[in-house]
Protein backbone atom coordinates (compact mmCIF):
# COMPACT_ATOMS: atom_id res chain seq x y z
CA UNK A 1 0.00 0.00 0.00
CA UNK A 2 2.51 2.74 0.94
CA UNK A 3 4.81 1.45 -1.92
CA UNK A 4 1.93 3.64 -4.39
CA UNK A 5 3.03 7.25 -4.31
CA UNK A 6 0.32 9.57 -3.65
CA UNK A 7 -1.09 11.03 -7.36
CA UNK A 8 -0.21 15.03 -5.78
CA UNK A 9 4.09 15.27 -6.85
CA UNK A 10 5.84 17.04 -4.45
CA UNK A 11 3.49 15.77 -1.55
CA UNK A 12 6.21 14.53 0.40
CA UNK A 13 7.50 18.69 1.36
CA UNK A 14 3.46 19.41 0.99
CA UNK A 15 3.02 16.90 4.26
CA UNK A 16 5.44 18.51 6.08
CA UNK A 17 4.46 21.81 6.38
CA UNK A 18 1.12 20.46 6.78
CA UNK A 19 2.96 18.52 9.95
CA UNK A 20 4.16 21.79 10.96
CA UNK A 21 0.46 23.61 10.41
CA UNK A 22 -1.17 20.65 12.45
CA UNK A 23 1.51 20.90 15.50
CA UNK A 24 1.49 24.49 15.65
CA UNK A 25 -2.06 24.29 16.08
CA UNK A 26 -2.08 21.51 18.63
CA UNK A 27 0.57 23.86 20.60
CA UNK A 28 -2.14 26.58 20.68
CA UNK A 29 -4.85 24.29 21.94
CA UNK A 30 -2.38 22.88 24.76
CA UNK A 31 -1.84 26.07 25.80
CA UNK A 32 -5.78 26.90 26.46
CA UNK A 33 -5.61 24.00 28.44
CA UNK A 34 -2.54 24.64 30.48
CA UNK A 35 -1.61 28.26 30.63
CA UNK A 36 -4.34 29.16 33.06
CA UNK A 37 -3.23 26.62 35.31
CA UNK A 38 0.45 28.11 34.87
CA UNK A 39 -1.15 30.95 36.00
CA UNK A 40 -2.57 29.85 38.74
CA UNK A 41 1.13 28.56 39.97
CA UNK A 42 3.05 31.72 39.34
CA UNK A 43 0.15 33.82 41.50
CA UNK A 44 0.62 31.05 44.46
CA UNK A 45 4.32 32.35 44.23
CA UNK A 46 3.60 35.74 44.43
CA UNK A 47 3.73 38.34 47.49
CA UNK A 48 0.08 40.73 47.35
CA UNK A 49 3.58 43.69 46.69
CA UNK A 50 4.40 41.51 43.23
CA UNK A 51 1.04 40.69 42.47
CA UNK A 52 0.10 44.34 42.59
CA UNK A 53 2.82 44.96 40.00
CA UNK A 54 2.84 42.06 37.79
CA UNK A 55 -0.59 40.08 38.12
CA UNK A 56 -0.53 37.30 35.49
CA UNK A 57 3.39 36.64 34.42
CA UNK A 58 5.85 34.47 35.94
CA UNK A 59 7.00 35.70 39.41
CA UNK A 60 10.41 37.39 40.15
CA UNK A 61 10.53 36.53 43.38
CA UNK A 62 8.97 33.02 44.27
CA UNK A 63 8.09 33.05 47.69
CA UNK A 64 6.11 29.99 49.20
CA UNK A 65 4.90 31.66 52.01
CA UNK A 66 1.25 32.06 50.87
CA UNK A 67 1.34 28.33 51.01
CA UNK A 68 1.89 28.38 55.19
CA UNK A 69 -0.98 30.93 55.63
CA UNK A 70 -3.42 29.83 53.47
CA UNK A 71 -2.99 25.69 54.95
CA UNK A 72 -2.70 27.40 58.57
CA UNK A 73 -5.71 29.72 57.54
CA UNK A 74 -7.83 27.83 55.80
CA UNK A 75 -7.91 24.78 58.50
CA UNK A 76 -6.63 22.25 55.73
CA UNK A 77 -5.38 19.84 57.87
CA UNK A 78 -9.19 19.59 58.82
CA UNK A 79 -10.81 19.69 55.30
CA UNK A 80 -8.10 17.19 53.81
CA UNK A 81 -8.38 15.14 56.11
CA UNK A 82 -11.99 15.32 55.65
CA UNK A 83 -11.70 14.61 51.90
CA UNK A 84 -9.34 11.88 52.20
CA UNK A 85 -12.33 9.82 54.80
CA UNK A 86 -14.76 10.51 52.01
CA UNK A 87 -12.99 9.80 49.15
CA UNK A 88 -11.20 6.59 50.59
CA UNK A 89 -14.71 4.85 52.07
CA UNK A 90 -16.25 5.78 48.57
CA UNK A 91 -13.49 4.54 46.42
CA UNK A 92 -13.73 1.41 48.84
CA UNK A 93 -17.51 1.30 49.26
CA UNK A 94 -18.19 1.61 45.55
CA UNK A 95 -15.45 -0.90 44.59
CA UNK A 96 -17.58 -3.59 46.64
CA UNK A 97 -20.83 -2.81 45.71
CA UNK A 98 -20.30 -2.31 42.23
CA UNK A 99 -17.64 -5.49 42.24
CA UNK A 100 -20.60 -7.41 43.89
CA UNK A 101 -23.18 -5.98 41.16
CA UNK A 102 -21.04 -6.97 38.35
CA UNK A 103 -19.97 -10.30 39.50
CA UNK A 104 -24.09 -10.94 39.38
CA UNK A 105 -24.78 -9.25 36.40
CA UNK A 106 -21.85 -10.64 34.45
CA UNK A 107 -21.77 -14.04 35.75
CA UNK A 108 -25.29 -15.49 37.93
CA UNK A 109 -27.67 -14.94 35.44
CA UNK A 110 -29.99 -13.21 37.59
CA UNK A 111 -33.67 -12.55 36.16
CA UNK A 112 -34.48 -9.17 35.46
CA UNK A 113 -30.63 -8.35 35.04
CA UNK A 114 -30.97 -6.63 31.81
CA UNK A 115 -33.78 -4.79 32.51
CA UNK A 116 -31.48 -3.87 35.56
CA UNK A 117 -28.29 -3.29 32.93
CA UNK A 118 -31.21 -0.85 30.79
CA UNK A 119 -31.99 0.67 34.16
CA UNK A 120 -28.24 1.64 34.77
CA UNK A 121 -27.93 3.29 31.42
CA UNK A 122 -30.90 5.22 31.80
CA UNK A 123 -29.73 5.69 35.52
CA UNK A 124 -26.91 7.82 34.89
CA UNK A 125 -28.56 10.40 33.19
CA UNK A 126 -30.92 11.17 36.08
CA UNK A 127 -30.11 14.59 37.25
CA UNK A 128 -29.63 14.96 40.85
CA UNK A 129 -31.91 17.81 40.98
CA UNK A 130 -34.42 15.58 40.52
CA UNK A 131 -34.12 13.69 43.90
CA UNK A 132 -32.05 16.31 46.03
CA UNK A 133 -35.33 17.51 47.74
CA UNK A 134 -36.93 14.53 48.76
CA UNK A 135 -33.34 12.87 49.89
CA UNK A 136 -32.53 16.21 51.62
CA UNK A 137 -35.96 15.89 53.50
CA UNK A 138 -35.12 12.24 54.24
CA UNK A 139 -31.36 12.46 55.68
CA UNK A 140 -33.28 14.83 57.69
CA UNK A 141 -35.63 12.38 58.98
CA UNK A 142 -32.78 9.73 59.04
CA UNK A 143 -30.85 12.45 60.77
CA UNK A 144 -27.63 12.20 58.52
CA UNK A 145 -27.55 15.38 57.53
CA UNK A 146 -24.17 16.93 58.38
CA UNK A 147 -22.81 13.16 59.15
CA UNK A 148 -19.79 11.99 57.18
CA UNK A 149 -21.24 8.55 56.54
CA UNK A 150 -24.43 10.53 55.00
CA UNK A 151 -22.87 11.96 52.66
CA UNK A 152 -20.69 8.63 51.81
CA UNK A 153 -23.99 6.75 51.23
CA UNK A 154 -24.97 9.55 48.83
CA UNK A 155 -21.68 9.09 47.08
CA UNK A 156 -21.74 5.20 47.18
CA UNK A 157 -25.12 5.83 45.57
CA UNK A 158 -24.51 8.17 42.60
CA UNK A 159 -20.63 6.62 41.53
CA UNK A 160 -21.46 2.62 41.30
CA UNK A 161 -23.75 2.87 38.42
CA UNK A 162 -21.49 3.81 36.01
CA UNK A 163 -18.95 1.76 38.01
CA UNK A 164 -21.24 -1.59 37.83
CA UNK A 165 -21.52 -1.06 34.23
CA UNK A 166 -17.68 -0.97 33.82
CA UNK A 167 -17.02 -3.36 35.74
CA UNK A 168 -19.38 -5.52 34.24
CA UNK A 169 -17.74 -5.02 30.92
CA UNK A 170 -14.50 -5.91 32.38
CA UNK A 171 -15.51 -9.02 33.73
CA UNK A 172 -17.33 -10.42 30.65
CA UNK A 173 -13.63 -10.25 28.84
CA UNK A 174 -12.58 -12.27 31.59
CA UNK A 175 -12.36 -16.34 30.48
CA UNK A 176 -14.56 -18.24 32.71
CA UNK A 177 -12.72 -21.54 32.94
CA UNK A 178 -11.00 -20.93 35.84
CA UNK A 179 -14.30 -20.04 37.59
CA UNK A 180 -16.30 -23.19 36.17
CA UNK A 181 -13.53 -25.66 37.40
CA UNK A 182 -13.40 -24.08 40.80
CA UNK A 183 -17.32 -24.96 40.89
CA UNK A 184 -17.38 -28.51 39.47
CA UNK A 185 -14.72 -28.79 42.33
CA UNK A 186 -17.30 -27.83 45.18
CA UNK A 187 -16.25 -24.37 45.86
CA UNK A 188 -19.64 -22.18 46.66
CA UNK A 189 -20.62 -18.83 45.20
CA UNK A 190 -18.92 -16.90 47.36
CA UNK A 191 -15.42 -18.80 47.28
CA UNK A 192 -15.18 -18.62 44.01
CA UNK A 193 -15.78 -15.12 43.77
CA UNK A 194 -13.01 -14.25 46.21
CA UNK A 195 -10.49 -17.30 45.17
CA UNK A 196 -10.56 -16.72 41.43
CA UNK A 197 -12.67 -13.49 40.40
CA UNK A 198 -11.23 -11.02 42.20
CA UNK A 199 -7.50 -11.37 41.63
CA UNK A 200 -8.43 -11.60 37.63
CA UNK A 201 -11.06 -8.41 38.17
CA UNK A 202 -8.16 -6.35 40.05
CA UNK A 203 -7.11 -4.11 37.46
CA UNK A 204 -10.36 -3.30 36.71
CA UNK A 205 -11.20 -2.35 40.48
CA UNK A 206 -8.17 -0.21 40.56
CA UNK A 207 -9.58 2.11 37.31
CA UNK A 208 -12.99 2.28 39.52
CA UNK A 209 -11.20 2.92 42.82
CA UNK A 210 -9.22 5.64 41.42
CA UNK A 211 -12.11 7.72 39.06
CA UNK A 212 -14.19 7.18 42.23
CA UNK A 213 -11.83 8.63 44.56
CA UNK A 214 -11.01 11.77 41.83
CA UNK A 215 -14.78 12.47 41.91
CA UNK A 216 -15.74 12.25 45.31
CA UNK A 217 -12.34 14.46 46.29
CA UNK A 218 -14.11 17.24 43.31
CA UNK A 219 -17.27 16.77 44.20
CA UNK A 220 -19.69 20.00 45.25
CA UNK A 221 -23.11 19.77 44.93
CA UNK A 222 -24.00 16.88 47.30
CA UNK A 223 -21.06 17.95 49.49
CA UNK A 224 -22.17 21.88 49.97
CA UNK A 225 -25.96 20.56 50.39
CA UNK A 226 -25.35 18.23 52.44
CA UNK A 227 -22.48 19.16 55.05
CA UNK A 228 -22.90 21.89 57.29
CA UNK A 229 -20.13 22.21 60.17
CA UNK A 230 -16.88 23.33 59.60
CA UNK A 231 -15.52 20.39 61.23
CA UNK A 232 -16.52 18.12 58.53
CA UNK A 233 -16.55 20.26 55.14
CA UNK A 234 -14.56 18.54 52.55
CA UNK A 235 -12.01 20.68 50.62
CA UNK A 236 -13.65 22.10 47.86
CA UNK A 237 -16.10 23.21 50.25
CA UNK A 238 -13.88 25.08 52.90
CA UNK A 239 -12.17 26.49 49.87
CA UNK A 240 -15.18 28.14 48.91
CA UNK A 241 -15.25 29.31 52.00
CA UNK A 242 -11.59 30.79 51.95
CA UNK A 243 -12.29 32.03 48.94
CA UNK A 244 -15.15 34.17 49.99
CA UNK A 245 -12.73 35.67 53.09
CA UNK A 246 -9.86 36.36 51.22
CA UNK A 247 -11.70 37.75 47.94
CA UNK A 248 -8.83 39.53 46.10
CA UNK A 249 -5.66 38.10 47.94
CA UNK A 250 -4.78 36.28 44.73
CA UNK A 251 -1.79 34.92 45.73
CA UNK A 252 -3.04 33.44 49.07
CA UNK A 253 -6.10 31.90 47.29
CA UNK A 254 -3.75 30.22 44.08
CA UNK A 255 -2.12 28.35 46.71
CA UNK A 256 -5.15 27.59 48.59
CA UNK A 257 -6.46 26.08 45.45
CA UNK A 258 -3.06 24.37 44.29
CA UNK A 259 -3.36 23.03 48.46
CA UNK A 260 -7.15 21.42 47.26
CA UNK A 261 -6.12 20.19 43.50
CA UNK A 262 -2.48 18.66 44.11
CA UNK A 263 -3.46 15.35 45.57
CA UNK A 264 -5.67 14.81 43.09
CA UNK A 265 -2.89 15.62 40.58
CA UNK A 266 -0.27 13.54 41.54
CA UNK A 267 -1.98 10.65 41.57
CA UNK A 268 -3.82 11.32 38.16
CA UNK A 269 -0.61 12.13 36.93
CA UNK A 270 1.20 8.76 38.58
CA UNK A 271 -1.89 6.56 37.01
CA UNK A 272 -2.67 8.39 34.13
CA UNK A 273 -3.47 5.58 31.86
CA UNK A 274 -5.67 3.81 33.98
CA UNK A 275 -7.72 7.49 35.07
CA UNK A 276 -8.21 8.11 31.23
CA UNK A 277 -9.37 4.62 30.20
CA UNK A 278 -11.94 4.82 33.18
CA UNK A 279 -13.05 8.40 32.84
CA UNK A 280 -13.88 8.48 29.41
CA UNK A 281 -15.17 4.77 29.02
CA UNK A 282 -18.55 5.84 29.65
CA UNK A 283 -17.96 7.96 27.04
CA UNK A 284 -17.48 5.70 24.10
CA UNK A 285 -20.27 4.28 21.92
CA UNK A 286 -20.15 1.84 18.99
CA UNK B 1 -16.07 -26.90 28.25
CA UNK B 2 -17.95 -30.22 28.33
CA UNK B 3 -14.92 -32.31 29.51
CA UNK B 4 -14.40 -30.16 32.40
CA UNK B 5 -17.55 -30.92 33.64
CA UNK B 6 -17.06 -34.28 33.54
CA UNK B 7 -13.83 -34.02 35.49
CA UNK B 8 -16.30 -33.78 38.70
CA UNK B 9 -17.85 -36.35 40.80
CA UNK B 10 -18.90 -39.07 37.72
CA UNK B 11 -19.58 -41.76 39.74
CA UNK B 12 -23.31 -39.83 40.42
CA UNK B 13 -26.14 -41.62 38.86
CA UNK B 14 -28.14 -39.15 36.34
CA UNK B 15 -31.05 -38.47 38.38
CA UNK B 16 -29.16 -37.32 40.99
CA UNK B 17 -26.91 -35.30 38.96
CA UNK B 18 -29.68 -33.20 37.52
CA UNK B 19 -30.81 -32.90 41.14
CA UNK B 20 -28.27 -31.61 42.36
CA UNK B 21 -27.70 -29.17 39.50
CA UNK B 22 -31.20 -27.44 40.00
CA UNK B 23 -30.01 -27.14 43.49
CA UNK B 24 -26.85 -25.53 42.27
CA UNK B 25 -28.45 -23.44 39.88
CA UNK B 26 -31.37 -22.24 42.71
CA UNK B 27 -28.16 -21.39 45.13
CA UNK B 28 -26.53 -19.51 42.35
CA UNK B 29 -29.71 -17.48 41.49
CA UNK B 30 -30.45 -16.61 45.29
CA UNK B 31 -26.03 -15.72 45.37
CA UNK B 32 -27.23 -13.57 42.53
CA UNK B 33 -29.28 -11.64 44.17
CA UNK B 34 -27.63 -11.38 47.33
CA UNK B 35 -24.67 -9.90 45.67
CA UNK B 36 -27.09 -7.16 43.82
CA UNK B 37 -28.54 -6.12 47.18
CA UNK B 38 -26.51 -3.89 48.33
CA UNK B 39 -26.81 -2.03 45.11
CA UNK B 40 -30.21 -2.36 44.96
CA UNK B 41 -30.29 -0.67 48.42
CA UNK B 42 -28.22 2.19 47.73
CA UNK B 43 -29.20 3.15 44.69
CA UNK B 44 -33.49 2.86 45.68
CA UNK B 45 -32.78 4.85 49.08
CA UNK B 46 -30.65 7.38 46.88
CA UNK B 47 -31.73 7.93 43.55
CA UNK B 48 -34.49 5.44 42.55
CA UNK B 49 -37.05 6.24 45.62
CA UNK B 50 -36.08 10.23 45.74
CA UNK B 51 -36.83 10.63 41.89
CA UNK B 52 -39.94 8.76 42.10
CA UNK B 53 -41.63 10.71 45.08
CA UNK B 54 -40.49 14.00 43.60
CA UNK B 55 -42.90 13.20 40.88
CA UNK B 56 -45.67 13.21 43.39
CA UNK B 57 -44.45 16.17 45.50
CA UNK B 58 -44.53 18.21 41.64
CA UNK B 59 -48.38 17.61 42.39
CA UNK B 60 -48.36 19.27 45.95
CA UNK B 61 -47.43 22.25 47.88
CA UNK B 62 -44.83 21.43 50.61
CA UNK B 63 -41.91 23.49 52.10
CA UNK B 64 -39.43 20.30 52.07
CA UNK B 65 -40.04 19.23 55.44
CA UNK B 66 -43.75 19.16 56.67
CA UNK B 67 -47.05 17.55 55.29
CA UNK B 68 -47.69 18.06 51.45
CA UNK B 69 -50.84 19.05 50.36
CA UNK B 70 -51.94 18.08 47.13
CA UNK B 71 -52.68 20.23 44.60
CA UNK B 72 -52.90 18.83 41.28
CA UNK B 73 -51.05 20.51 38.06
CA UNK B 74 -50.90 23.98 40.03
CA UNK B 75 -47.35 23.93 39.99
CA UNK B 76 -46.67 23.30 36.39
CA UNK B 77 -49.37 25.78 35.57
CA UNK B 78 -47.55 28.55 37.67
CA UNK B 79 -44.43 27.43 35.73
CA UNK B 80 -45.93 28.48 32.16
CA UNK B 81 -46.41 32.06 33.37
CA UNK B 82 -43.29 32.56 36.03
CA UNK B 83 -40.96 35.29 34.48
CA UNK B 84 -38.11 33.57 36.50
CA UNK B 85 -38.31 30.47 35.09
CA UNK B 86 -39.27 31.20 31.34
CA UNK B 87 -35.86 33.33 31.84
CA UNK B 88 -33.82 30.39 33.31
CA UNK B 89 -34.78 28.29 30.50
CA UNK B 90 -33.99 31.21 27.98
CA UNK B 91 -30.50 30.61 29.53
CA UNK B 92 -30.48 26.99 29.47
CA UNK B 93 -31.43 26.81 25.60
CA UNK B 94 -28.33 29.83 25.03
CA UNK B 95 -25.91 27.24 26.84
CA UNK B 96 -27.24 24.11 25.37
CA UNK B 97 -26.20 25.82 21.90
CA UNK B 98 -23.24 27.01 23.60
CA UNK B 99 -22.09 23.48 24.58
CA UNK B 100 -23.73 21.73 21.16
CA UNK B 101 -21.14 23.50 19.23
CA UNK B 102 -17.66 25.13 21.25
CA UNK B 103 -16.54 22.21 22.58
CA UNK B 104 -17.71 20.04 20.17
CA UNK B 105 -15.85 22.06 17.58
CA UNK B 106 -12.79 21.79 19.67
CA UNK B 107 -12.85 18.27 20.85
CA UNK B 108 -13.40 17.41 16.71
CA UNK B 109 -10.21 19.98 15.72
CA UNK B 110 -7.98 18.75 18.48
CA UNK B 111 -9.08 14.63 18.21
CA UNK B 112 -8.40 15.00 14.01
CA UNK B 113 -5.22 16.60 14.41
CA UNK B 114 -3.75 14.16 17.28
CA UNK B 115 -4.60 11.36 14.71
CA UNK B 116 -2.91 12.93 12.14
CA UNK B 117 0.71 13.01 13.74
CA UNK B 118 3.39 10.83 14.50
CA UNK B 119 4.96 12.45 17.65
CA UNK B 120 3.89 13.16 20.94
CA UNK B 121 0.49 12.06 21.06
CA UNK B 122 0.57 11.00 24.44
CA UNK B 123 1.72 14.02 25.69
CA UNK B 124 -1.15 16.50 23.85
CA UNK B 125 -3.55 13.83 24.76
CA UNK B 126 -2.30 14.27 28.48
CA UNK B 127 -2.19 17.80 28.95
CA UNK B 128 -6.00 18.19 26.99
CA UNK B 129 -6.58 15.98 29.77
CA UNK B 130 -5.42 17.87 32.61
CA UNK B 131 -8.07 20.56 33.16
CA UNK B 132 -11.21 17.80 33.33
CA UNK B 133 -8.99 16.17 36.75
CA UNK B 134 -9.01 19.85 37.97
CA UNK B 135 -12.00 20.63 41.36
CA UNK B 136 -14.96 22.77 39.81
CA UNK B 137 -14.12 25.14 42.73
CA UNK B 138 -10.63 25.70 41.93
CA UNK B 139 -11.03 26.17 38.05
CA UNK B 140 -13.79 28.91 39.23
CA UNK B 141 -11.35 30.31 41.30
CA UNK B 142 -8.76 30.42 38.18
CA UNK B 143 -10.62 31.94 35.77
CA UNK B 144 -11.76 34.50 38.42
CA UNK B 145 -8.42 35.77 38.39
CA UNK B 146 -7.74 35.67 35.22
CA UNK B 147 -10.92 37.62 34.33
CA UNK B 148 -10.65 39.98 37.27
CA UNK B 149 -11.76 43.67 35.77
CA UNK B 150 -8.84 45.54 36.94
CA UNK B 151 -6.10 42.87 36.99
CA UNK B 152 -7.19 40.06 34.68
CA UNK B 153 -5.92 39.53 30.81
CA UNK B 154 -7.71 41.93 29.67
CA UNK B 155 -6.61 44.96 31.67
CA UNK B 156 -2.80 43.35 30.86
CA UNK B 157 -3.99 43.67 26.85
CA UNK B 158 -5.21 47.18 28.19
CA UNK B 159 -1.82 48.18 29.23
CA UNK B 160 -0.19 46.99 26.10
CA UNK B 161 -2.67 49.14 24.47
CA UNK B 162 -4.98 46.79 22.51
CA UNK B 163 -7.88 48.72 21.95
CA UNK B 164 -11.62 47.94 23.19
CA UNK B 165 -9.68 46.26 26.29
CA UNK B 166 -10.51 49.18 28.77
CA UNK B 167 -12.86 48.05 31.61
CA UNK B 168 -13.94 44.28 30.81
CA UNK B 169 -16.21 42.94 33.12
CA UNK B 170 -16.97 38.88 32.64
CA UNK B 171 -18.36 38.01 35.47
CA UNK B 172 -19.56 41.04 36.92
CA UNK B 173 -21.92 42.19 33.64
CA UNK B 174 -25.33 41.55 32.58
CA UNK B 175 -24.21 40.93 28.64
CA UNK B 176 -21.06 38.12 29.73
CA UNK B 177 -21.31 36.87 32.86
CA UNK B 178 -23.36 33.80 31.05
CA UNK B 179 -20.63 33.04 27.81
CA UNK B 180 -18.25 33.59 30.90
CA UNK B 181 -19.23 30.62 32.82
CA UNK B 182 -19.75 28.55 29.58
CA UNK B 183 -16.40 29.54 28.53
CA UNK B 184 -15.05 28.15 32.79
CA UNK B 185 -17.03 24.83 31.95
CA UNK B 186 -15.75 24.62 28.76
CA UNK B 187 -12.24 24.71 29.44
CA UNK B 188 -12.72 22.01 32.09
CA UNK B 189 -14.54 20.00 29.00
CA UNK B 190 -13.06 20.37 25.78
CA UNK B 191 -9.81 18.53 26.58
CA UNK B 192 -11.64 15.05 27.55
CA UNK B 193 -13.85 15.07 24.54
CA UNK B 194 -10.19 15.42 22.51
CA UNK B 195 -9.88 12.47 24.61
CA UNK B 196 -12.68 10.33 23.49
CA UNK B 197 -13.39 11.35 19.89
CA UNK B 198 -9.49 10.04 19.47
CA UNK B 199 -10.07 7.09 20.76
CA UNK B 200 -13.34 6.51 18.65
CA UNK B 201 -11.14 7.79 15.57
CA UNK B 202 -8.52 4.86 16.28
CA UNK B 203 -10.92 2.54 15.43
CA UNK B 204 -11.78 3.90 12.47
CA UNK B 205 -10.74 1.53 8.78
CA UNK B 206 -7.27 2.80 7.31
CA UNK B 207 -8.11 1.76 4.15
CA UNK B 208 -10.94 4.38 4.19
CA UNK B 209 -8.43 7.45 4.52
CA UNK B 210 -6.73 5.48 2.14
CA UNK B 211 -9.43 5.69 -0.20
CA UNK B 212 -9.91 9.02 0.03
CA UNK B 213 -5.87 10.17 -0.58
CA UNK B 214 -6.16 7.97 -3.81
CA UNK B 215 -9.23 9.68 -5.03
CA UNK B 216 -7.10 13.00 -4.83
CA UNK B 217 -9.23 13.77 -1.64
CA UNK B 218 -7.86 16.16 1.13
CA UNK B 219 -7.62 16.17 4.73
CA UNK B 220 -11.13 17.89 4.77
CA UNK B 221 -12.46 15.12 2.65
CA UNK B 222 -11.01 12.72 5.02
CA UNK B 223 -12.46 14.85 7.64
CA UNK B 224 -15.82 14.58 6.48
CA UNK B 225 -16.47 11.41 4.52
CA UNK B 226 -14.58 9.45 6.98
CA UNK B 227 -13.59 10.78 10.52
CA UNK B 228 -16.99 12.03 11.03
CA UNK B 229 -19.42 8.83 9.51
CA UNK B 230 -16.58 6.73 11.32
CA UNK B 231 -17.02 8.09 14.65
CA UNK B 232 -21.33 9.17 14.00
CA UNK B 233 -22.27 6.96 16.88
CA UNK B 234 -20.11 8.38 20.03
CA UNK B 235 -20.43 12.15 18.37
CA UNK B 236 -23.98 11.54 18.68
CA UNK B 237 -23.85 9.89 22.27
CA UNK B 238 -21.98 12.82 23.37
CA UNK B 239 -24.18 15.47 21.77
CA UNK B 240 -27.30 13.63 23.78
CA UNK B 241 -25.36 13.63 26.62
CA UNK B 242 -24.38 17.74 26.12
CA UNK B 243 -28.20 18.59 26.02
CA UNK B 244 -29.45 16.44 29.00
CA UNK B 245 -26.53 17.51 31.34
CA UNK B 246 -27.13 21.20 29.92
CA UNK B 247 -30.41 21.02 31.12
CA UNK B 248 -30.02 20.94 34.89
CA UNK B 249 -26.45 22.76 34.71
CA UNK B 250 -25.89 23.86 38.38
CA UNK B 251 -21.85 23.50 39.48
CA UNK B 252 -20.27 26.35 37.94
CA UNK B 253 -23.04 28.73 38.14
CA UNK B 254 -23.35 28.09 41.49
CA UNK B 255 -19.95 29.06 42.01
CA UNK B 256 -19.07 31.72 40.07
CA UNK B 257 -22.46 33.70 39.62
CA UNK B 258 -25.32 31.98 41.83
CA UNK B 259 -27.62 33.35 38.89
CA UNK B 260 -26.53 36.73 38.93
CA UNK B 261 -26.15 39.45 38.15
CA UNK B 262 -29.21 40.75 38.36
CA UNK B 263 -30.51 37.03 37.26
CA UNK B 264 -28.93 37.34 33.67
CA UNK B 265 -26.79 33.71 34.39
CA UNK B 266 -29.77 32.19 36.49
CA UNK B 267 -30.44 28.55 35.07
CA UNK B 268 -33.38 26.02 36.02
CA UNK B 269 -30.79 24.15 38.01
CA UNK B 270 -29.82 26.71 40.10
CA UNK B 271 -33.50 28.42 40.49
CA UNK B 272 -34.33 24.50 41.44
CA UNK B 273 -32.24 24.37 44.59
CA UNK B 274 -32.88 28.63 45.65
CA UNK B 275 -36.35 27.44 45.31
CA UNK B 276 -36.51 24.43 47.44
CA UNK B 277 -33.33 25.60 49.74
CA UNK B 278 -33.93 29.03 50.11
CA UNK B 279 -37.82 30.01 49.87
CA UNK B 280 -38.65 26.25 51.15
CA UNK B 281 -41.22 25.78 48.23
CA UNK B 282 -40.23 22.30 47.79
CA UNK B 283 -43.11 21.36 45.60
CA UNK B 284 -42.77 24.04 43.16
CA UNK B 285 -39.27 23.12 42.86
CA UNK B 286 -39.70 19.38 41.96
CA UNK B 287 -42.43 20.87 39.57
CA UNK B 288 -38.83 22.12 38.11
CA UNK B 289 -36.98 18.90 37.94
CA UNK B 290 -40.00 17.07 36.65
CA UNK B 291 -39.94 19.55 33.97
CA UNK B 292 -36.54 19.08 32.90
CA UNK B 293 -36.57 15.31 33.29
CA UNK B 294 -39.40 14.86 31.41
CA UNK B 295 -38.13 16.68 28.57
CA UNK B 296 -34.54 15.12 28.35
CA UNK B 297 -37.21 11.66 28.37
CA UNK B 298 -38.46 13.07 25.42
CA UNK B 299 -35.10 13.36 23.64
CA UNK B 300 -33.40 10.26 24.71
CA UNK B 301 -36.86 8.38 23.19
CA UNK B 302 -36.56 10.37 20.18
CA UNK B 303 -32.69 9.21 19.94
CA UNK B 304 -33.95 5.77 20.21
CA UNK B 305 -36.91 5.89 17.79
CA UNK B 306 -34.23 7.04 14.91
CA UNK B 307 -32.21 4.04 16.32
CA UNK B 308 -35.09 1.77 15.62
CA UNK B 309 -35.41 2.75 12.12
CA UNK B 310 -32.29 1.74 11.03
CA UNK B 311 -30.25 5.06 11.85
CA UNK B 312 -27.01 4.24 12.33
CA UNK B 313 -26.15 6.13 15.83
Amino acid sequence: MSAIMPPRTGSAKKRSTEQYIFYAALLVLAFIAVAPLAVLVFNSLKTSVEFGRNPLGIPTNPQFGNFREAWNRGDYQISIRNSLIYSLATALGVCVISGLAAYSLSRLNVRGGNLLIAYLFMGITIPPQLYVIPLFSLWVRFDLIDSRIGLIIIYWAIFSPFATLLLRSYMLSLPRELEDASRVDGANELQTLLRIVLPLALPGLMVVALVSFLMSWNEFFFAITFIQSDALKPVTISFLAFQGRFDTNWGLTSAAGIIVILPVMLLFLLLQRRFISGLTAGALKG
Amino acid sequence: MASMLQSGPVAMPSARVTETRRRRLRSRHLAGWLCLLPFLAVNFIVILGPSLSTFYYSLTDWNGIGPATYIGLQNFRDLTHDHNFVEAFRHVIIWTCFFLTVPIAMGLLGSFLLSQITRGQMLFRLLYFIPYTIASVVNASMWKNIFDTRRGIFAQLDNLGVPGMDNISIFGSTRNALWGVAWVDNWHWWGFLVVVFLAAMQSVDQELYDAVKLDGGGRWREFRDVTIPGILPTLVFILLLTIIASLLVFDYIYIITQGGPAGSTEMVGTLLYKTAFEMFEAGYAAAMGVTMTLLSVLIMLGYRTLQRRGWEV
